[in-house]
């Protein structure tokens, strides 16, 4: 286990010559975008790298591989889809927005909005009711909150 | 022979912590005042015993001596000092072994200056405290101890990676952990606030210091570590959106909102229970994340051993801390009763937008950090969820929040009006948009990041310095007048205004050099200038030299701005050969304005060498930036009413802080 540890180490913290001078484009608009789509790819064999930074050779052949595609003349779609096909979902470090993973991108708006329902009730019920009838006040917050938990 | 002392009284202090967990408990139950005062003595016989145990184990890092298993894979002899000692916890058994002295440092703190606290919310605090180290202990006991001998001691040991021989790195744990194990005294008190069945202002005030340092030393070792990251990893990138950065960021986010709604349980006796449960989710976090990152069942970077036996421990006692407190929770939440009103809009109100914004930002970076493994587990896909998700999904939410900050930290409490409130701000606001248009207008790209970052930096600092004038009046008073208030004001104002201005310099560090960073990849010949920016460089030679456990190739870099020579930079590639692994050194000329960031690579040809140069402004205001909020938040620390000892006098106890 020491020894993966060690390897996982090595991968990542080689010097870092990610993108090699001798690998760069000459047209500037191009190379532009060939970073900018690299930087959305993973290393497959490095822990949540991308290739552009990575010193790996997969890295190199994927950032290659990215450049070969704009050259011949792909959108910057055309190349990542490409390369998802040859690699898989598992590639890109932003996942596809899907059904599967509609839970992923979900998660932040929905609990947002249950949030400030919640937030806005609470608030609401404050500044209404100047006393309280304590019994059935904590039965409420605990619902609630257990709205709030269950979020 | 000392670690053998060592192993002994890290046993004797799970013994004592058993004890403690449950004896001070049972008398807090029958008001039997012999039972409670014992957790005094055992929270600090157990700092006294695991203390000894820690000096133990640094000594055999001292010494070297390599019949401990953990010196013989991690350190070496020919190690500098420094590194020796900081190796005690650049290892799994060793940093756990820190993690527990920290988290008895807390309680026998408790037991020491705790002597205001009611005797009942006392015991209690310190059994809950004790459970939670008496099952760490277990778990170095059982799983990782550090003090395990091996029967044939190798002549040397392997050395500690090279990464983590530096300082940045070597302090970086300490903090953390501090911040870590900090929550676990929010948690405690939460717990033991849920078998009392009551919250009130005496609480909170004793909750928020422990909350407050927790989040100071949590701010200032992730900054720490990123910066590390910034100078070592070798292009500057200075966040990842790792798992294991995001397990401590995680607990930073929450502590941040416990921070806001205990002010308002303190203040205003409301958001009881919303606080305590946030309380509890703090330290759940910290646990979670002890769990990535030692567990290895989310892959990371920095991931310590990766060991499924450990990984199993530390779920359960994840699963028991965190199932008991919420289980605890669900059942006596609904005790915690509220009185306060408050109108609509109101600094309270401002302050549960802010509860929520940052809970739900924390949501976001928790399903982002597990759904790869949550996929894995219920699909079968392998999918990676990377830096380019956090920043489109998290940063929203933070531009939300600083957006509305300055306007919610400036209203009143209890009822506000926005138009009111507004009229303070609103030359805040107009500088700020005025800048955001000139640097809109003097760039030559058309990229909004700029602009916008840096017109929300200015809002948040105006919006603090604001804040602190019209606490002091200055409108109504000549300027004598209002320094005097100014300074008469109280340290929580202050810590607060700095902690948000703090806050204002870090997100104008991040707009500066994500929109206008300047990177230039080249072979260059020995005495050949090259352009990048507004800057020349010239490589003069690379010199070979060795140091004292490592070799090392530096080149020697001018730079020039108009002719005129600005800094010499020094990269260096080195080899550690004991690990058989090398590592790049880039050299940085640091400014306040911009770094200089040169990275030697491989050489090419007969006299070439790859260069990597990087022009990144302002870069230093992001780690600065969180050095000032931690400023604030110990300002904020310093202020009298904690001094007076959390004020848990009996009166002190039902009225909550007047409103001002």
């Amino acid at each position: 286990m020491r020894n993966l540890f060690l390897i996982l180490v090595l991968l990542f913290a080689t010097p870092l010559f990610a993108v090699e001078p001798d690998e760069i484009l000459d047209d500037p608009v191009l190379e532009q975008r060939a970073r900018d789509i690299s930087k959305g790819l993973r290393c497959l064999v490095c822990r949540n790298e991308n290739i552009d930074s990575s010193n790996a050779g997969i890295a190199k052949d994927l950032r290659l591989l990215v450049r070969e595609r704009l050259v011949a003349g792909d959108s910057n779609t055309e190349a990542v889809d490409f390369i998802v096909d040859r690699y898989g979902e598992y590639v890109l470090l932003k996942p596809r927005m899907s059904r599967e993973n509609a839970v992923l991108y979900l998660t932040g708006p929905v609990l947002l909005v249950l949030g400030a329902i919640g937030a806005f009730l609470y608030l609401r019920r404050r500044s209404r009711r100047p006393s309280q009838p304590q019994g059935e006040l904590s039965r409420e917050e605990a619902e609630r909150l257990a709205q709030l938990l269950k979020d | 022979m000392f670690a053998e002392i060592g192993h002994f009284t890290v046993l004797l202090a799970f013994t004592v912590s058993i004890v403690q967990s449950v004896v001070p408990l049972i008398g807090a139950q029958k008001n039997w005042a012999g039972w409670m005062r014992l957790a005094d003595t055992t929270a600090l016989a157990q700092f006294i015993l695991i203390g000894i145990s820690f000096v133990a184990l640094t000594y055999s890092f001292v010494v070297s001596d390599f019949s401990l298993a953990i010196v013989a894979a991690n350190s070496h002899s020919a190690k500098p000092m420094l590194y020796k000692i900081t190796g005690v916890w650049g290892n799994h058994e060793g940093s756990m072994l820190l993690w527990i002295l920290i988290l008895v440092f807390y309680g026998a703190l408790v037991a020491l200056f705790g002597r205001n606290l009611p005797s009942a919310l006392k015991a209690r605090v310190l059994s809950v405290q004790a459970m939670i180290s008496a099952a760490f202990l277990a778990f170095l006991i059982f799983t990782s101890n550090p003090f395990l001998r091996i029967s044939v001691p190798p002549a040397d040991g392997n050395d500690l990676n090279p990464l983590l021989q530096d300082p940045g790195l070597a302090f970086h744990p300490p903090f953390l952990y501090l911040g870590y194990v900090g929550l676990s005294m929010s948690f405690s008190f939460a717990v033991a606030a849920l078998i009392e069945g009551r919250v009130d202002a005496a609480w909170a005030r004793w909750v928020r210091p422990w909350t407050l340092l927790a989040w100071v030393t949590l701010t200032i070792g992730i900054a720490l570590g990123s910066w590390w990251a910034y100078y070592e990893l070798g292009w500057g990138g200075w966040w990842f959106w790792d798992p294991v950065e995001n397990a401590s960021f995680m607990p930073w986010l929450i502590a941040a909102a416990l921070l806001h709604s205990a002010i308002v349980v303190e203040k205003r006796d409301a958001l009881k229970s919303w606080t305590v449960l946030l309380a509890i989710l703090a330290f759940s976090f910290s646990l979670i994340g002890t769990f990535i990152v030692r567990s290895g069942v989310i892959t990371s970077v920095h991931a310590f051993a990766n060991d499924p036996e450990r990984g199993v421990f530390i779920l359960a006692i994840l699963t028991v801390a965190i199932g008991g407190a919420l289980t605890l929770y669900a059942a006596r939440a609904g005790q915690l009763r509220t009185t306060a009103v408050f109108g609509l809009i109101s600094r309270e109100s401002g302050l549960v937008l802010n509860n929520l914004l940052l809970v739900v930002a924390t949501a976001v970076v928790f399903f982002g950090t597990i759904w790869p493994l949550v996929a894995e587990l219920t699909t079968g896909r392998k999918l990676s969820v990377g830096a380019p998700f956090f920043d489109a999904a998290f940063t929203p939410f933070m531009i939300v929040l600083v957006a509305i900050l300055p306007l919610g930290a400036i209203l009143p409490w209890k009822r506000a009006q926005v138009g009111k409130s507004f009229k303070n701000l609103r030359g805040a606001l107009a500088l700020s948009i005025a800048l955001g248009v000139l640097v809109w207008s003097l760039q030559t790209g058309g990229r909004m990041l700029a602009p916008f970052g840096l017109a929300l930096a200015a809002w948040l600092v105006l919006g603090a310095i604001l804040d602190l004038l019209v606490r002091a009046r200055y409108r109504e008073n000549p300027i004598g007048t209002t320094l005097r208030r100014l300074r008469n004001l109280p340290r929580s104002d202050w810590g607060k205004a700095v902690a948000h201005a703090g806050l204002g310099l870090t997100v104008f560090g991040i707009a500066a050099i994500t929109a206008w960073e300047q990177e230039d990849i080249r072979v260059v010949e020995l005495n050949e200038r090259f352009v990048v920016g507004a800057y020349e460089f010239q490589l003069n030679k690379v010199v070979n030299q060795k140091g004292k456990n490592y070799s090392a190739q530096i080149g020697s870099v001018t730079a020039y701005k108009n002719n005129r020579e600005v800094a010499e930079l020094r990269p260096e590639k080195r080899f550690y050969p004991v690990q058989q692994m090398p590592t790049t050194e880039a050299a940085i000329d640091i400014g306040l304005t911009r770094d200089l960031y040169v990275v030697l690579g491989d050489k090419q040809g007969d006299s070439g060498w790859t260069i990597r140069t990087y022009i990144k402004p302002f870069s230093n205001w992001i780690w600065i930036g969180s050095l000032v909020m931690a400023l604030g938040g110990c300002l904020s620390l310093t202020d009298r009413r904690y001094r007076v000892a959390g004020a848990a006098r009996p009166s002190a106890r039902r009225v909550a802080q007047p409103a001002e």
